[in-house]
């Protein structure tokens, strides 16, 4: 296995040995390019308990109600809806603003019920 | 808040207060200015200086070049992270007036686990928790700072581990200015799952890129990491280029991307052989990135002049290529937790040598053609192939799985002790969720998808604006934990900080901490335990030996025991010499013309140094002639007898001797002699005495009988200032 990978690595190094500097340079950025688009794909696609929380703090919530209110809307299966989403509808819902919302999320068990 | 009065030390409480309230007065990064078409200072023209700073300490030798300070063009970074944010602060002002701009906090260890944010002031190890209060205590002190020394700093911390997202989005509206934040560094050294390092990522980048947020990528860490950090140059290039592609993929502009590098090797190896080739390859493949030059750390041990030195040459390799951000690593930190004055000596490091090095590329030129560009091109080469096996692997995930990463061989070659992570396993494995064809995040600076309702001028519409473009919206939390937090420890320090009271400090105040150099005549063995018994007699609690080195097997050791004074000394018991008031220029000339001064000087003994005193003497140094004395110089090993017949025979007003051998106090005994024989002759109430060296002092000269005495850093005007007012005194003038 090992001789065979170095072996592979000669091959390369054989064709990279043609190319000009430049042309080194365009194929280093050719493949990172390649190599970090499904990762990138991740980025857009997911989102995690971080995400939503940092979501939050930026409608003004702060950190620690942010925890609970994730929490909840995770174990309520609506990550995947965005946690301000969440907290946005429910306070449209209510009729309260954003903060008293999220608190609600935390202390009401039920509050997320019915709302998507 | 007040500006601060450069002869008071700063006010933390005063900081503290009405925090709330405090919003950062500017966002993003900020470089040094050029000065155009080069900086010239006295009699020397600088090629790539950036402005001066407004108050600065100079490096230690700027008295010999009439105090200039020039700064070199690339930011200077300092790392401050004692566990008291508090005290940090302080040291962060000394910091900027040695040059630092670019502040960095490290975080306390294990917060990279912590899912969620820290709140308040806890007491930190290693580092510092890094929470909403402490980093808007720091940024408002940085203000205040960068006020006083003329030039704006950075203030840098990690955005990494599970918190990510939300470390951005904290460091975006507290004006963070610079960050690291690299998913491999989370995947590699800290375990956290592959899929939510990237996807936290992605998010957080995102962040930072709408805040200006400098990043600093983590790839330093394999030759941190790896047992032979040269050897993994290949995958370095290869780590590099995945955050950078990963970065600009997400949104970041490449010249907010910076690289972290480390020249990889230290002597006794020949280091230049690895590290300029590896410098090089970096900077042709990532030119249009910027470049976070590091100081060395991997091979660094307790002794440290070995670390000063290594860095020295890996600042210089800097000079030789580029750097926009020059880094330093304090020098003791192979042996503790980095002490306030070693701060400082790694910013001279980097001070000196740049602006020894100024210009260095119109000098010298790397020869290409020769082993350098055969060595560069083989990194590149390798690091290709590298890229190309991942690729054939199945991509980044696969390869991470295979161990791919901080295998100490060199590539292609393996050692088998890469680190390797399973994409099911990690911290926060399983932990993303697919976002529904109806997420929404109604706020700014989101990645990824995001179905907001059509027809939004902002994405934070939906909620009439967010904490990014609204800063009063931004929830803060002071204090969680009622016994560990900031007020009880400065409650405690009070009395060093405001009181009367001093003590010596290395990290906290108050702290006691204190560093003896001791050479022990004994093996090795031997002196190390022989010097913890000295430290124990000299009353030191708690002390350690932090460095040996061997001078001899059986000659000798030259140790380094750290340990605490637990008593604190009143200021207001101290005799402290009152500051010599200087007579003006014009009254001195005025004295000096009514008389006619005149005066003899020599070194006298068996002494040959001369340059002290001849700078004392002439014009062309602002010596005492440029005020108008005449003066008769009889050299050097010039008898005392004879400088006091010199005196008679020319109606000297004065005689000056130099004396800086001091061997068995031959010094005191030559000022003695000279204020009897002067006795003895019938002179001495006429002429006056006055003796420089580096070991004499006023206090020691008075006791000598001399009429006054110079040390070091003595000028012509001094001497004269002193003349002429024994002569006031003596109602001669």
């Amino acid at each position: 296995m090992s001789e065979e990978r170095i072996k592979k690595f000669e091959a390369r190094r054989q064709q990279l040995r043609k190319m000009s500097d430049e042309q080194l340079k365009e194929r280093f950025w050719e493949l990172c390019n390649q190599m970090v688009e499904p990762m990138v794909e991740y980025g857009r696609k997911y989102t995690s308990m971080s995400i939503e929380r940092s979501v939050l703090l930026r409608m003004g919530i702060d950190s620690v109600t942010s925890q609970g209110v994730v929490s909840r809307v995770n174990e309520a299966g609506l990550l995947g809806k965005g946690a301000g989403h969440v907290v946005l509808k429910l306070s449209q819902k209510l009729g309260v603003d954003l903060r008293e919302a999220a608190k609600r999320v935390n202390e009401d068990k039920n509050a997320l019920q019915g709302l998507f | 808040m007040n500006k601060l009065d450069i002869k008071k030390k700063i006010d933390v409480e005063e900081i503290l207060n009405d925090l709330e309230n405090y919003h950062p007065r500017r966002k993003g990064w900020t470089w040094r200015e050029k000065v155009e078409g080069g900086y010239k200072v006295e009699k020397f023209h600088f090629k790539e200086m950036s402005k001066p700073l407004a108050n600065s300490v100079p490096l230690p030798a700027a008295k010999y070049f009439n105090n200039i300070d020039p700064q070199p063009m690339p930011v200077i970074t300092t790392e401050i992270a004692s566990g008291r944010f508090e005290d940090d602060i302080r040291r962060m002002r000394m910091a900027a007036w040695h040059g630092a701009d670019h502040i960095m906090v490290i975080r306390t260890t294990g917060q990279s686990h912590i899912d969620g944010l820290l709140e308040g002031t806890p007491e930190g190890v290693g580092g510092v928790p890094i929470t909403r209060k402490q980093i808007r205590a720091s940024r408002k002190a940085c203000d205040l700072i960068e006020d006083e020394v003329g030039r704006k700093i950075n203030f840098h911390s990690y955005v990494s581990g599970v918190a990510g997202p939300e470390v951005a989005v904290l460091f975006a509206e507290e004006g963070i200015n610079g960050a690291h934040q690299d998913p491999q560094y989370n995947v590699l050294y800290r375990n956290v799952n592959m899929y939510r390092s990237f996807t936290d990522a992605a998010s957080a980048k995102k962040v930072m890129a709408d805040a200006g947020i400098f990043q600093i990528d983590g790839a330093h860490n394999a030759n941190a990491t790896a047992k032979e950090g040269w050897s993994v140059m290949p995958e370095l290039l290869v780590q590099h280029g995945l955050n950078c592609a990963f970065s600009v993929k997400v949104g970041m502009p490449k010249s907010q991307i910076g690289l972290s590098t480390v020249p990889p090797c230290a002597p006794p190896s020949p280091k230049i052989w690895y590290d300029l080739p590896y410098a090089v390859a970096l900077r042709d493949i990532f030119s249009e990135f910027k470049f976070r030059a590091q100081q060395n750390t991997r091979y660094i041990e307790s002794d440290i002049e070995e670390a000063t030195r290594t860095h020295c040459i890996d600042t210089m390799i800097s000079a030789l290529t580029s750097a926009d951000i020059q880094s330093t690593i304090t020098p003791d930190e192979g042996r503790n937790v980095p002490w306030h004055y070693n701060n400082i000596r790694g910013i001279e490091t980097a001070k000196q040598t740049l602006v020894a090095l100024d210009g260095f590329k119109q000098l010298v030129k790397l020869d290409r053609d020769g082993p350098l560009g055969e060595m560069v091109r083989d990194i590149k080469e390798r690091a290709i192939c590298f890229l190309e096996e991942m690729a054939e692997t199945g991509g980044y995930f696969a390869a991470v799985e295979k161990g791919f990463f901080v295998d100490s061989a060199k590539y292609p070659d393996r050692n088998g002790d890469g680190i390797a992570r399973d994409g099911k396993g990690g911290v926060g494995a399983g932990s993303i969720v697919e976002r529904d064809a109806d997420y929404m995040a109604p706020v700014c600076s989101v990645f990824g998808h995001n179905h907001l309702p059509a027809g939004l001028k902002k994405p934070c519409d939906p909620i009439k604006g967010c904490t990014l473009c609204d800063p009063k919206k931004i929830a803060y939390i002071d204090e969680i934990d009622q016994t560990d937090n900031c007020n009880l420890r400065l409650q405690k320090t009070v009395e060093y900080r405001k009181g009367k009271m001093i003590k010596p400090e290395a990290e906290w105040a108050g702290d006691g901490t204190v560093l003896v150099q001791l050479f022990v005549p004994e093996a090795l063995e031997v002196a190390g335990v022989a010097a913890m018994e000295i430290a124990k007699k000299m009353g030191l609690k708690d002390p350690e030996v932090i460095n040996t080195q061997v001078m001899h097997p059986s000659e000798g050791t030259f140790v380094e025991v750290k340990g605490k004074v637990d008593f604190a000394i009143d200021r207001t018991t101290l005799k402290i010499p009152p500051k010599e008031e200087m007579l003006s220029e014009e009254e001195i000339r005025a004295g000096i013309k009514k008389i006619g001064l005149k005066v003899v000087a020599g070194t006298v003994g068996e002494d040959e140094h001369s340059v002290g005193l001849r700078e004392i003497l002439d014009i062309k140094h602002g010596g005492i002639e440029k005020y108008g004395v005449k003066y008769h110089y009889l050299g050097t090993s010039v008898p005392v007898g004879k400088m006091v017949d010199a005196a008679i025979e020319t109606g000297a007003d004065a005689i000056l001797i130099s004396t800086i051998i001091s061997h068995n106090d031959v010094h005191r005994k030559n000022m003695r002699k000279l204020d009897e024989l002067c006795r003895e002759k019938g002179i001495r109430d006429k002429v006056m005495i006055m003796c420089g060296g580096t070991q004499v002092t006023r206090d020691i000269a008075k006791e000598c009988g001399m009429d006054d005495g110079f040390g070091r850093g003595t000028k012509g005007i001094h001497v004269v200032n002193s003349m002429v007012k024994i002569l006031k005194a003596k109602k001669r003038v």
